[in-house]
């Protein structure tokens, strides 16, 4: 993989409640990672520092590509991509959810028809296009979230329990989808769950958040 | 009853057969009262849109000003502008007074707080959750905001409705800045008050008729161009 994560005690309180007190982890390999660990332990909090969402209160995020450390600027936004546990959905069809990010990126119309198209059928939606995104199933939403991902081709792609809101036959889809995506090898995938037994079904490789740090079963 | 009825069928053939007067006061109307909504919300919308979506010391408080401004009662919003425009006045060099210039920028006045306040109210209901996605997509500060503004259009588009209904029945503080001037500053709400006083009921009830159709048309409009670009609720 061209894009390397290292985050590096990393710390993080709200209201003086300290959730991350120093957590560490290197992304240098492409596959996919799973950070596990109890509700609450801070694991989405982890993953939106790493995302650029928010900041850290202490610690380092760096990334790298081609030996040169990175700017945290836009151009550094645009080649990593979070999908939220809710995903936020544009009042609009499926397709111009899925063809946000291509937009704003000023992308030529044929091109985002065709990425869109195929991100969609990638996740199953592609006979949903046309229809209004308010009104998918949390599980369909969910996949939407990871199709608006997907058409932005990210080097590496955080997914926040991508699973916590839907029933298990939309569960076992997404797991498919994320399993697909590791076996195109495009794309690296940091995900979060409370599902030990999901994390093991998806991990190549496993971490574990306890008491704000992070180890290595 | 019957002098209703009469009034009424008189105000039909009025409006089937036009007056070169009557389409004037029409005119006018239309000018001043879209003038005003045009520039209350140029003004006003882009402020909402900086109250809705930047943090500033004093915002609540500016934003519990707009909200009481809402509410202006239009006869001394009259006043302030005659104060101001009057040949006495700070602003009196400019010769405005009993000018539609004046009309305009009065109901102005009684549009902004409401385009403003109403558009702001939008834009802060819209899901924090879409500031968020546009952001983990790679949308730059300026791409979330309008995003983000996109979102609350319904509510735009309500603010923007609801001044409108403020400018096209408001009477007070046009006839105060206006005058009421025939073929210069007579508009259909200070005929309509005239022509009462007067006992000519079938102008009046005409000129009613004709601002209650303008209102549905426009409403109707900006209801078409608020559902426009939705998409099909049903699967």
């Amino acid at each position: 993989m061209s894009l390397l994560l290292r985050a590096s005690d990393i710390c993080k309180a709200y209201n003086g409640n300290h959730v991350l007190q120093g957590a560490s982890f290197t992304c240098d390999k492409s596959g996919i990672y799973v950070l596990t660990g109890d509700n609450g332990t801070g694991k989405s909090t982890f993953l939106r520092i790493c995302a650029l969402l928010e900041p850290c209160d202490r610690g380092e995020i760096a990334y790298v590509a081609d030996g040169q450390l990175l700017q945290h600027d836009i151009g550094l936004r645009r080649r990593i991509t979070l999908v939220l546990p809710k995903i936020g959905v544009f009042n609009t069809t499926v397709f111009n959810n899925a063809a946000y990010g291509l937009k704003i990126r000023r992308m030529e119309r044929g091109s985002i028809r065709e990425r869109v198209s195929s991100a969609l059928n990638f996740v199953g939606l592609a006979q949903k296009q046309q229809q209004a995104a308010l009104t998918l199933s949390s599980g369909e939403t969910q996949r939407l979230g990871i199709a608006r991902a997907l058409v932005l081709d990210p080097e590496l792609l955080f997914l926040d329990e991508p699973a916590a809101f839907t029933d298990a036959r939309n569960r076992e889809i997404i797991e498919e989808i994320i399993l697909r995506l590791k076996k195109e090898g495009r794309t690296t995938v940091i995900l979060t769950t409370h599902d030990m037994k999901q994390a093991e079904r998806l991990a190549d490789r496993l971490l574990i958040l306890t008491h704000g740090r992070i180890t290595t079963p | 009853m019957s002098s209703i009825l009469e009034g009424l069928s008189r105000a039909f053939s009025l409006i089937l057969h036009p007056t070169a007067e009557l389409l004037a006061i029409i005119v006018l109307s239309l000018k001043v009262s879209g003038s005003a909504l045009v520039v209350a919300t140029l003004l006003g919308l882009p402020l909402s849109a900086f109250f809705g979506l930047k943090k500033f010391p004093f915002k609540g408080l500016i934003i519990s000003v707009l909200n009481t401004f809402m509410g202006l009662p239009p006869v001394v919003v009259g006043l302030f502008v005659y104060l101001l425009l009057s040949r006495s006045g700070p602003l009196g060099f400019l010769a405005l007074l009993y000018t539609p210039s004046a009309m305009i920028i009065a109901q102005t006045i009684l549009a902004f707080p409401i385009v403003t306040s109403l558009g702001h109210s939008a834009i802060v209901s819209v899901d924090p959750l879409i500031r968020q996605a546009s952001m983990t997509l790679g949308a730059t500060s300026w791409q979330i905001s309008w995003a983000v503004i996109r979102e609350a259009r319904h509510g735009i588009i309500a603010a923007v409705i609801a001044a409108l209904g403020r400018v096209m029945a408001e009477v007070g503080a046009i006839l105060i800045v206006g005058g009421n001037i025939a073929g210069f500053t007579r508009v259909m709400t200070t005929t309509i008050a005239l022509e009462t006083d007067k006992g000519n009921f079938e102008l009046a009830l005409a000129l009613g008729i004709i601002l209650l159709s303008i209102s549905l048309i426009i409403n109707f409009g900006l209801h078409v161009l608020q559902k426009r670009g939705l998409p099909k609720v049903s699967s």
